[in-house]
């Protein structure tokens, strides 16, 4: 158990370190920086713009550049933001919060979800409630992710039921913990309903086809055959067979989840690191984008560990793998 | 008659990976000696573990074997460059005890035993199909069975397609892997007495993995007993089955179910 | 005495891909004494391992029963309600099914896999299910049952699977096993072992059986009673003694199939064995008639036209087939 789970903590930390330096070698090789469209600007002296890059290190070659942020990185710095004139670490941990919360609730929900209603559909696999689900899932499929959640806001304007945007009403200090509980629930419900009705298609499609494979196995039949009731039989005995393509979805669906909330919070004004990380691009803003990139690729890489420390503990056939016969 | 395969101090071992994460080594084949003369056959009998589908693979070249030789007809199919071996493998062909497994499930029989002909290559089109209705007609298969799929075929049937297919190669050498074990009693007669009648009509030697001590006994010449990777025991047929000398060959004659006889007489353990 | 189980009339069939009924079960009738071992033998397309699935209503979704009744204890299963067919199954008749690894859960440990049966059919507490799990391994493993309860299995023999399979089927108590060719992928050594513990089983718990095969030989010494399946039909039924004096055609040409070796009795090594000629499956059987007759050594003009019925040629002992007939 021990040594497979350092091994895969090594890999995770080599991607990490692998994505940092292809996200500083990409940004930097980019065209363009932050202070050119200052040298546009004849009221600043071109000593001055060649003094700041001096100050930022921008004149240096990018092996130097590079080992000065890992040091900052090591201070909990991250580089140093150009427009905030602040380090990116501090900036970066709000917003990734913020994303977090989005991503991980709407990853819960959606998996709540699509785990009954797949086996619900499995269960019935050709039947009418199965062939809605296909239909609906079919449906919710082919509309882009913009599409609907612009379609979310215009339903919350015309109603008025829910807020159309930001993460807090603007008295949000004032209000007890428990109207602030409220408040935050409500600004979530339209990004986390958009998010996982986009997310949910794929995963329910998938857990119904698993379990539904498994259900014809010969052990389900057998387990039929000594009298296992019904909700024993698809919990207990098809679910943890069909696992294994599902720990691995769950994954990626975490990734899924995780870029389609930074398009989603883009749209829907949330203060994560979506809108931060466009902003940051389109300005130049290179410490921070590499910050937000890093930020987004341990999240991602926390993922798809935690689903391969899932799969070793759910088949225990991955822990006694042999190559004989 | 004379030696076609000799098998010299065979050793197959595989690495496994153990729960703790360290490499293990199994001894599949723990240095396995014996000849077979052309046109006879030689049962290899065991219980499952003893290594007698590794050597299964190891003679038919699907696997290779971690030291030792395996001479046919005086040339060493362990030693011989990859292409010599190439030209050579046609020569040992394997009958498995799921023919499902080993057709393609997309190709009608036709195209089955069309297709070795194609990669010996040398003959027209018309000539092909000749050889393909030959080969069915030989093995009992009616030519209407041409047209089917493997799984529109019965056990038996498919059995009967697998054998016309490496006949198609003309091979010296079948190695019969289970080949009757998954067939109907009734069935296994059939293509017990197929297999008899082929090797009568070409002379094909046969080595017959089962573990099945009746068939053995019906149609082997010589039989050996494995256990544990090695040989324990090795004789003609009727002896071996009528004087077991080791224990294991003992339990496993004691072990066949007889119409006669009570299967169940004390047989250790 | 009064039967456990009682078959009468059974008949099923199977729509095929074009929608088309298949009939796989043709009028089967039988009754199984308690504490009785009856042996089912049939090849494949006799009909066998539907009768297992079919006596439990486990068919395949496109199997359906269109005739007849299966009286358990006097209580018609054809008509009992889904709840009380659970209680059943696996309660009061067992199944064990063939492939003991493709019958087992993956992924669970064996232990728990005889829980879950326990824990469908009993009322108890958790602990004293566990303590029943034990005792059932204890009973099934004379040795290293601790090792084996945790074990998944993967990790088990062929022969350790088995006895799983066979630990779940007794968990319960039930009065009868339906046991579908329990010992066909299993080597010939622990085949025995494992016949072994089937009859120290009907010794110990005084259990009915169905024991179905494909292999004859097994079930000498063993089967109380046989029954001979062909094409959905019995062909013959009677007791053991009928493996030594077959009267059915089929029977008879099936036991010489089965080579006799060791230059005893029968057929001598290396000579042509006595096959039957063409094939059992479903496909094969003829529309009208005996549905051996295609391949009956002993056919006479009659079997084209009808199908024969059971008739009695000695106490217990019936056989279809017009040759019987006076």
């Amino acid at each position: 158990m021990m040594r497979y789970f350092l091994r895969r903590l090594g890999h995770a930390f080599l991607l990490i370190f692998g994505v940092s330096i292809l996200a500083f070698l990409f940004t930097t090789l980019a065209p363009g920086n932050y202070f050119d469209e200052m040298r546009l600007n004849p009221q600043i002296a071109p000593e001055t713009v060649a003094a700041l890059r001096a100050q930022y290190q921008l004149d240096r070659p990018l092996v130097v550049r590079y080992a000065s942020w890992v040091n900052s990185l090591i201070h909990g710095e991250m580089g140093f933001s150009f427009a905030y004139n602040s380090p990116v670490a501090p900036l970066l941990l709000v917003r990734a919060r913020n994303t977090l919360l989005l991503t991980v609730t709407a990853t819960v929900l959606a998996w709540g979800i699509a785990l009954p209603a797949g086996v619900w559909s499995a269960e019935r696999v050709g039947r009418l409630p199965d062939r809605l689900i296909s239909w609906g899932t079919a449906a919710l499929l082919v509309i882009p992710d913009l599409a609907l959640a612009l379609g979310l806001l215009v339903l919350a304007v015309r109603t008025g039921w829910f807020p159309t945007g930001g993460m807090a009403s603007v008295d949000f200090e004032d209000f007890s913990l428990l109207h602030k509980l409220r408040d935050l629930a409500l600004h979530l419900a339209l990004p986390i309903l958009a998010l996982v009705l986009s997310a949910l298609p794929l995963l329910v499609r998938h857990v119904r086809a698993a379990v539904a494979e498994v259900l014809g196995a010969p052990f389900m039949l057998a387990a039929q055959g000594h009298g296992i009731p019904r909700r024993t039989l698809l919990y207990r005995y098809a679910l943890p067979a069909a696992a294994n393509p599902l720990i691995s979805l769950f994954g990626f669906s975490i990734g899924a989840l995780l870029s389609g909330s930074l398009l989603i919070e883009v749209v829907m004004s949330w203060p994560g690191l979506g809108p931060f990380l466009l902003e940051a691009i389109l300005s130049r803003d290179l410490y921070v984008v590499i910050g937000g990139v890093l930020f987004s690729t341990v999240f991602l890489v926390t993922g798809n560990f935690l689903a391969d420390m899932l799969l070793y503990w759910a088949d225990p056939r991955i822990r006694t793998k042999s190559g004989a016969r | 008659m004379q030696t076609l395969i000799k098998v010299e101090n065979l050793v197959k071992r595989y690495a496994r990976r153990n729960p703790a994460g360290g490499q293990e080594e199994l001894l599949a084949l723990d240095g396995v000696s014996f000849e077979v003369l052309a046109g006879s056959t030689l049962a290899v009998v065991g219980e499952s573990g003893s290594g007698k589908s590794t050597l299964a693979l190891c003679l038919a070249c699907l696997e290779e074997a971690t030291s030792g030789s395996i001479w046919l007809e005086g040339k060493d199919i362990c030693k011989v460059a990859e292409k010599e071996r190439r030209e050579m493998r046609p020569q040992i062909q394997m009958i498995f005890q799921d023919p499902a497994n080993s057709l393609n499930p997309r190709w009608r029989t036709l195209e089955i035993v069309t297709e070795p002909l194609v990669l010996r290559g040398g003959i027209s089109r018309d000539e092909m199909k000749k050889q393909v209705y030959a080969l069915l007609g030989r093995v009992g298969l009616p030519a209407e069975t041409a047209k089917r799929l493997p799984c529109e075929l019965s056990g038996g049937q498919r059995q009967r397609l697998a054998i016309a297919r490496v006949l198609a190669l003309e091979p010296k050498v079948l190695i019969l892997d289970e080949a009757l074990s998954a067939l109907d009693c009734s069935v296994q007669a059939q293509i017990a007495n197929l297999l008899m009648e082929l090797q009568g009509a070409l002379g094909m030697t046969y080595v017959f993995i089962t573990h099945d001590l009746g068939m053995a006994a019906h149609l082997a010449d010589e039989i050996v007993v494995m256990n544990g990777g090695r040989i324990v025991e090795r004789g003609r047929a009727e002896e071996v089955l009528r004087e077991p000398r080791e224990e294991i060959t003992r339990r496993l004659v004691a072990a066949v179910p007889r119409l006669t006889r009570s299967p169940l007489a004390p047989i250790g353990r | 005495m009064a039967s456990v189980l009682e078959v009468q009339e059974l008949h099923v069939s199977y729509r095929d891909g074009e929608g088309e009924e298949r009939a796989a079960l043709a009028g089967v009738s039988f009754d199984l004494a308690p504490g009785e071992i009856l042996g089912v033998l049939g090849e494949s397309g006799s009909g066998k391992s539907t009768l297992a699935t079919a006596l439990v209503r486990l068919l395949a979704v496109n199997g359906q029963i269109t005739r007849g009744a299966v009286l358990f204890e006097g209580k018609n299963l054809l008509r009992a309600a889904p709840e009380e067919l659970r209680e059943i199954r696996g309660g009061r008749i067992s199944l064990i099914f063939q492939e003991p690894s493709l019958a087992l859960h993956p992924t669970m440990r064996a232990g728990e896999q005889v829980y879950q049966v326990l824990a469908a059919h009993g009322t108890s507490g958790k602990s004293a299910l566990r303590e029943k799990t034990r005792q059932i391994f204890a009973m099934v493993f004379p040795e290293e049952a601790e090792r084996i309860a945790r074990s998944y299995p993967h990790e088990l023999s062929g022969g350790q699977r088995q006895r799983v399979l066979i630990a779940q089927a007794v968990a319960c108590g039930p009065s009868v096993i339906l046991a579908d060719e329990p010992t066909a992928s299993l080597d010939p050594t622990t085949q025995m072992e494992i016949l072994g513990v089937f009859r120290t089983l009907r010794e110990k718990l005084g259990v009915a059986m169905i024991f179905i095969t494909h292999n004859p030989a097994l079930l000498a010494g063993f089967a109380d009673r046989v029954l001979v399946l062909y094409g959905g039909r019995v062909v013959e039924l009677g007791p053991a003694k009928v493996l030594g004096e077959p009267r059915h055609p089929y029977t008879k040409a099936l036991f010489q199939c089965v080579p006799a070796g060791f230059g005893g009795n029968g057929n001598a090594r290396k000579a042509r064995l006595p096959a039957i000629a063409g094939e059992s499956s479903v496909s094969a059987l003829p529309l009208k008639g005996c549905a051996y007759e295609p391949r009956c050594a002993e056919r006479m003009d009659v079997c084209r036209e009808r199908e024969p019925e059971l008739l009695s040629v000695n106490e217990g002992h019936s056989v279809s087939c017009f040759k019987y007939e006076k």
